[in-house]
C-alpha cells in the first residue's frame, strides 16, 4: 500500500469534511474581510454604495467557491495545475491581443457580473504549477541547470505579459512569488545569490554610471526613476498620493479619529481611497492600534497557512500552501510599505480589504486550496 | 512516480528549513512595517495631524459691509447692494477652457470678459480666486449654484457692491469706490488684510477715499472645511466682520439736487453753507457724472467722453476750481480800509470811468464813470475806480491779511479730494514766483479780484459766511460718524469792528435791494428773506491796447472759453443770516445777470425747503421764473423731505 493510497483512505469524506476545515483560518479570513467592508462603507461616506454591496456579493460567491475548492481533494488540484496555468496565460495573451486590436488598453475580461483580471488569477496558478512541477521533479534534480531553467521560463512568461499591461505590482508579485516557491522547493541557494548579485550589480552600475560618459540610461529615464523612488520630489504629481496618504496615516495617532471621522478620505484628499490606499483610511480612523491589529491578523493568517504547509507530508500541498502564504505576504507587505512611503507606488491591493473582485475571488480560491490541503492532509 | 519514505521526509525537511528562512524574512519585514507604523502614527502623529488640519481647513476673510452714507435728513446717498458673482480658482479646475465653456452656457459671458478672466487667472498667483462674471441675475446665479458639481473650480458668491442711488448729484461729494489696484497697495501703505479679499472695494475719490478708515470696517474670518477639490464642505466657526461706520453728511439731498438741476447745461458750481455752523448743505458741480460707472469699472469710451468734455465733468469745481473772484473780492479791500481808518465810508470818490497810473489807464467796468461814490454806492454799483483809489491807500499787504482772515488763500479741511488753496498774492509771493517786484498796478488789479488773485467757490462761500456772522466759520461736510457728532467749533470772533462789518453788509444789501444795485433785479421778495450779495465778473483775458483801438468785442462775441466768469456771493436773510451761497459760472458772462439768479433760486429753495413760490420773485419776472422752474429736471424723493429748517 502506497503512502498516497493510505492517505486517501484515512482522509474524511462527504460532509464530514466540514468538521475538518481549518476553522481558525476561516474566522480570520471572515474577520479581515469584514474590516474591509467596514472601511469601504467608511470611504463611501457611510454608504453601502458604491463599493460595499458588490464587494459583499463577491465575497459570498468567493466563499462558496472556497468551500467547493476545499472539499475537492488536493491531488485533483495538483492534476489541474498545468491546465489552470495554461488558461491564465492564455487569458493574459487575450487581454494583450484585445488591447492591441484597438479596444483600448485593458487588464480585464468582462464576465458580466464581474471583471476578471487574468493577472490576479495568474498569481495563484503560477504557484500551483510550480508546486506541481516540483512535486513531479525528483528533488535531487531540482538544482540542475535545465530543471532550473524550466520554472524560470514558466515564471518569466506571465511576468513579461503583466509587465506589458503595464502592471508592475503584479509582475513583482509573480516574480518574487515564483522565486520563493523555487527557493522553498530546495533549488540551490547559489542561483538566488547569483541572480540577486547580478541584480544589485546592474542597479549599482546604472546609478553609478549616471553623469559619466558611459551612462547606461538616458537622462529622462533617470529622472523618472528618481520620481519613482522618491515621489516627494514631485509633490503635486506623483508625490501627491504618497504625501496625502502619509498625512492620513500619521494623523491617525494612537487610536485614530474614529470610524467615519477620517478627514483625509472623506474630503477626497486621498487617492484611490477604496482600492490600493484603503489602508490609510483604516490607519487614520483606527490609528496605530487599528493598523497593528490588521497587521497581526495578517500574520495569524500567514501562520496558519505555514503550519498547514509544514504539517502536510504531501510535497504539492506543502509547496502550494507555502507559495500561497508567500504571495499573501507579498500582497500586504508591498501594499503597506507602499502607502507608508517605504516602497514606490506600484499598485498592489490590500488583500481581502481593497475593493476589487478578481483579487478577492482569487484569494478565496487560494485559501480554498489551503483548506483542501488541510482537510486532505495525510494522517 | 514512487518515492521512498526517506526521500519524502528529506524533501519535507528541506522545505521546512527553507520555510524557516522565508518566515524569518517575513517576520523581519513585518517588524519593519510595524516600526514604520509606530514612527508615522505615534512619533510623528502631531506633525501629520497638523498637516491634515492644514489640508482641510481654510481660513477665509469675511468682507465687512461698507458704512452707509446718508444726507442730513437720513436719505441714502451711498448704499450697498447684493452682487451675485462667480469666482474661479484655476488650480481647482481640470480644464479651465472646458469649465469656462460650460459656464458660458449658463450665464451671459462675452468673449472679451472670458479672455480677460483667463488672462488674469494665468497671471495671478496660484489659488487666488478671480471673478469671472458679476452682477448676475438671481436666475443665472442659481443655475450656476445648481450646476456647481460639473463646474470644478467655480464658486458662486454673494458680495456687496457700492451703489449710489442719487447718481450724479453726489458724485463730487461721496466720490466713488473701486477695486484695490497694485498702485493703491504700493502708494497707500495700507496693509489691512481685508484688501486681499477678491473684489474688495476701497474709496478712490472724495469722501469715499478721505473717510476710508471710518467707512471700511474690519474683516471677519471664518474657518471652513474644504475637500481636495477646494470646495467648501462646511463652516467650522465664524468671527463676523465689523461693518464700517455710517456717515451722515451735512448736505441736504433735496437742495443738492435742485442746485445740480438749476445749473444743468452750464459749467458751474455752487456752495451753500449754513452761516452759523459752517455746515455745507449743498455743493454742486456741473456737469457731473454717474459714480456708479466707476464702481462697475468704467468703459474706455465712457471715460474718454468724460475727459474730453470741455466742461470737465470730472473736476470738482467747488473745491478744485479756482477763479479770479472779480468784484466779489471788493469787500476785503473795503474792510481793510475801514479797519485801518484809512477811509470814511461817507467820503466821496469821483469816478470818471478810469484812473491813470503813470502811463497806464485802469478802467472802471462802467466806461462813462459812476460819478461821486461813497462806500455804500461803491459796493452796490461795484465801482472799480472807488476801489482803485482805496487800494492805493490800503496797500496789498493789508488786503492780503484781511483776505486770509476770511479764509481766502487758506486751506480748508474737508473730506474731499484735491481741495485747492487758491491764491492771495503778496509782495514776497510775487518776488519768489514771478521774479519781479510788486508794483502798484498789481494792487489795483488785485483789489477788483483780478490779476493774481484766485479763490475757489468754497472759499467764497466761507468768506460770505464770515462776513455774515463776523466769526471764523469753518466749513464741514460730515455731521456724524457712527452716530457721533463730527461737528467742529468755529474759530471764534474775527475781531473786526462790528460797525465796519455793518457798513459792508449794508453795501451788500444794497447790491440786491437798492434800485441802482448791480443785482437789484435779482432781489428776493419773500417775506423776511432779503438777500445781500455781491456780483463779480472776472476777465480771463487781458484787453490789449490794439483791441481797445479797434473796439472791444462784446463778451457774447467771444469763443466760450475766453468769455468772462460770472460770480455771485450772497447771504440771506439779510437781517438775520442763515445761508451763505457762492455761485461761479465758468465763462458765463455777467455775474449779476447769470450767477445772481442762480444764487437767488438756490437761497429761496433752501429757505422754503421746496420749489420756491413765485411770490418770492419780483412781479415782472414771475412768468420767466415759472418757465425756468417747469424745465428743471428734479429727482423725487421717496421719504418726505423736512422743510428747510436745519436741526442742530
Amino acid at each position: 500500500m502506497s503512502f498516497l493510497e493510505y492517505t486517501q483512505k484515512s482522509t474524511p469524506s462527504g460532509l464530514h469534511k466540514v468538521l475538518y476545515l481549518n476553522w481558525a483560518l476561516i474566522v480570520l479570513i471572515v474577520t479581515v474581510s469584514c474590516i474591509g467592508f467596514l472601511m469601504l462603507y467608511s470611504v463611501a461616506g457611510g454608504s453601502m454604495r458604491p463599493w460595499v454591496t458588490p464587494q459583499l456579493q463577491r465575497f459570498v460567491l468567493g466563499f462558496a467557491v472556497l468551500l467547493v475548492v476545499a472539499f475537492i481533494p488536493i491531488w485533483f488540484w495538483r492534476n489541474m495545475s498545468g491546465l489552470a496555468y495554461g488558461v491564465s496565460v492564455l487569458l493574459l495573451l487575450l487581454v494583450e491581443v484585445m488591447g492591441s486590436i484597438g479596444m483600448g488598453a485593458q487588464r480585464w475580461i468582462d464576465l458580466g457580473f464581474m471583471r476578471l483580471q487574468p493577472s490576479e488569477l495568474t498569481k495563484i496558478t503560477l504557484v500551483m504549477l510550480l508546486a506541481a512541477y516540483y512535486d513531479w521533479l525528483d528533488p535531487r534534480k531540482s538544482s540542475r541547470p535545465l530543471f532550473v531553467l524550466i520554472p524560470v521560463v514558466l515564471i518569466l512568461v506571465p511576468t513579461y505579459l503583466t509587465l506589458r499591461q503595464p502592471d508592475l505590482g503584479t509582475a513583482i508579485l509573480l516574480l518574487v512569488g515564483g522565486a520563493s516557491v523555487m527557493f522553498l522547493a530546495g533549488v540551490h541557494w547559489a542561483y538566488f545569490a547569483a541572480v540577486i548579485g547580478a541584480g544589485v550589480g546592474l542597479v549599482t552600475a546604472v546609478f553609478y554610471s549616471r553623469g559619466t560618459p558611459w551612462q547606461l540610461l538616458e537622462d529622462y529615464q533617470y529622472r523618472r526613476i528618481d520620481t519613482f523612488l522618491d515621489p516627494t520630489t514631485d509633490p503635486l504629481g506623483a508625490g501627491y498620493n504618497i504625501t496625502q496618504s502619509q498625512i492620513a496615516l500619521g494623523s491617525g495617532g494612537w487610536t485614530g479619529r474614529g470610524f467615519m471621522q477620517g478627514t483625509q478620505s472623506s474630503l477626497n484628499f486621498l487617492p484611490e481611497k477604496h482600492t490600493d490606499f484603503i489602508f490609510t483610511t483604516l490607519a487614520e480612523e483606527f490609528g496605530f492600534v487599528g493598523a497593528i491589529t490588521l497587521l497581526g491578523l495578517y500574520a495569524l493568517i500567514l501562520l496558519f497557512c505555514v503550519i498547514t504547509g509544514l504539517k502536510t507530508k504531501d510535497r504539492y500541498a506543502s509547496l502550494v500552501t507555502l507559495g500561497i502564504a508567500v504571495t499573501f505576504f507579498l500582497y500586504f507587505a508591498i501594499n503597506m510599505a507602499m502607502v507608508m512611503g517605504l516602497a514606490p507606488v506600484v499598485g498592489v491591493p490590500l488583500p481581502l480589504v481593497s475593493y476589487g473582485g478578481s483579487a478577492m475571488l482569487v484569494l478565496l480560491v487560494a485559501f480554498g486550496l489551503v483548506q483542501s490541503a488541510h482537510i486532505h492532509r495525510p494522517r | 512516480m514512487k518515492r521512498s519514505q526517506k526521500e519524502i521526509e528529506d524533501s519535507a525537511r528541506k522545505v521546512g528549513r527553507r520555510s524557516l528562512i522565508m518566515g524569518g524574512a517575513m517576520l523581519a519585514t513585518g517588524a519593519v512595517l510595524a516600526a514604520r507604523m509606530r514612527y508615522l502614527q505615534v512619533e510623528r502623529a502631531s506633525d501629520f495631524r497638523l498637516l491634515a488640519e492644514e489640508n482641510r481647513i481654510n481660513i477665509q476673510l469675511l468682507s465687512p459691509a461698507r458704512g452707509l452714507i446718508y444726507d442730513r435728513y437720513g436719505r441714502l446717498v451711498a448704499a450697498n447692494e447684493q452682487n451675485y458673482r462667480v469666482v474661479m480658482v484655476r488650480e481647482n479646475a481640470d480644464d479651465v477652457d472646458e469649465v469656462l465653456e460650460r459656464l458660458s452656457r449658463l450665464v451671459n459671458l462675452d468673449m472679451g470678459a472670458m479672455a480677460r478672466a483667463r488672462d488674469e487667472m494665468m497671471s495671478r498667483a496660484p489659488f487666488v480666486p478671480v471673478t469671472i462674471a458679476d452682477r448676475l441675475s438671481w436666475e443665472e446665479f442659481s443655475s450656476v449654484a445648481v450646476n456647481a458639481p460639473s463646474l470644478p473650480g467655480i464658486t458662486p458668491e454673494v458680495g456687496l457692491s457700492r451703489v449710489y442711488p442719487l447718481g450724479q448729484d453726489f458724485a463730487h461729494i461721496t466720490g466713488y469706490v473701486g477695486p484695490v489696484s497694485d498702485y493703491y497697495l504700493q502708494s497707500s501703505g495700507d496693509t489691512d488684510p481685508v484688501l486681499q479679499i477678491p473684489d474688495f472695494q476701497v474709496g478712490r475719490y472724495a469722501a469715499e477715499a478721505q473717510l476710508e478708515q471710518d467707512l471700511r470696517g474690519e474683516a471677519g474670518t471664518r474657518r471652513v472645511e474644504v475637500n481636495a477639490a477646494g470646495r467648501i464642505m462646511r463652516e467650522l466657526d465664524r468671527d463676523p466682520a465689523t461693518p464700517g461706520d455710517d456717515v451722515q453728511l451735512t448736505v441736504d439731498a433735496g437742495l443738492q439736487n435742485f442746485a445740480q438741476a438749476r445749473m444743468a447745461g452750464e459749467s458751474a458750481s455752487a456752495v451753500v453753507m449754513e452761516v452759523e455752523t459752517g455746515e455745507i448743505i449743498a455743493m454742486a458741480s456741473s456737469p457731473s457724472f454717474d459714480p456708479n460707472l466707476f464702481v462697475r469699472g468704467i468703459s474706455v469710451a465712457d471715460y474718454n467722453t468724460l475727459t474730453e468734455d470741455p466742461y470737465r465733468p470730472l473736476a470738482s469745481k467747488p473745491v478744485q476750481g479756482t477763479y479770479p473772484p472779480g468784484s466779489t473780492f471788493k469787500m476785503m479791500t473795503a474792510l481793510a480800509g475801514l479797519e485801518m481808518g484809512l477811509i470814511d465810508p461817507e467820503e466821496l470818490i469821483n469816478c470818471i470811468g478810469y484812473i491813470e497810473l503813470g502811463t497806464r489807464r485802469f478802467h472802471c467796468w462802467k466806461r462813462s464813470g459812476h460819478g461821486r461814490m461813497d462806500m455804500n454806492n461803491g459796493l452796490a454799483q461795484s465801482c472799480d475806480v472807488y476801489y482803485y483809489e482805496l487800494s492805493q491807500r490800503v496797500g496789498i499787504d493789508a488786503i492780503a491779511a484781511m483776505s486770509r482772515r476770511f479764509g481766502l488763500g487758506e486751506h480748508h479741511e474737508l473730506p474731499l479730494s484735491a481741495v485747492s488753496e487758491g491764491l492771495i498774492p503778496t509782495r514776497d509771493w510775487k518776488r519768489a514766483n514771478r521774479g519781479a517786484d510788486w508794483v502798484v498796478g498789481d494792487t489795483l488789479n488785485a483789489t477788483i479780484g483780478q490779476g493774481f488773485v484766485l479763490a475757489s467757490p468754497l472759499q467764497l462761500a466761507i468768506m460770505t459766511s464770515r462776513l455774515a456772522t463776523g466769526r471764523m466759520i469753518r466749513p464741514s461736510l460730515v455731521r456724524t460718524v457712527n452716530g457721533v457728532s463730527a461737528r467742529m467749533d468755529d474759530g471764534g470772533d474775527l475781531g473786526l469792528d462790528p460797525a465796519n462789518l455793518e457798513i459792508v453788509r449794508r453795501g451788500m444789501w444794497s447790491v440786491n435791494n437798492a434800485p441802482r444795485g448791480t443785482a437789484y433785479r435779482m432781489r428776493s421778495e419773500a417775506e423776511g428773506f432779503e438777500i445781500a450779495g455781491k456780483s463779480g465778473t472776472s476777465q480771463v483775458r487781458s484787453i490789449t491796447m490794439a483791441e481797445r483801438a479797434t473796439g472791444v468785442l462784446g463778451d457774447d462775441e467771444l469763443p466760450w472759453n475766453r468769455r468772462d466768469h460770472a460770480l455771485f456771493v450772497a447771504y440771506a436773510p439779510a437781517d438775520n443770516p442763515r445761508y451763505a451761497v457762492s455761485v461761479v459760472v465758468e465763462h458765463g458772462g455777467s455775474g449779476s445777470g447769470v450767477a445772481a439768479p442762480i444764487a437767488r433760486d438756490i437761497l429761496l429753495r433752501a429757505h422754503f425747503g421746496e420749489m420756491p413760490p413765485l411770490s418770492a420773485y419780483p412781479v415782472n419776472q414771475r412768468r420767466g421764473i415759472e418757465e425756468m422752474q417747469d424745465q428743471l429736471d428734479l429727482r423725487s424723493f421717496e421719504t418726505p423731505e423736512e422743510t428747510g429748517r436745519v436741526q442742530t
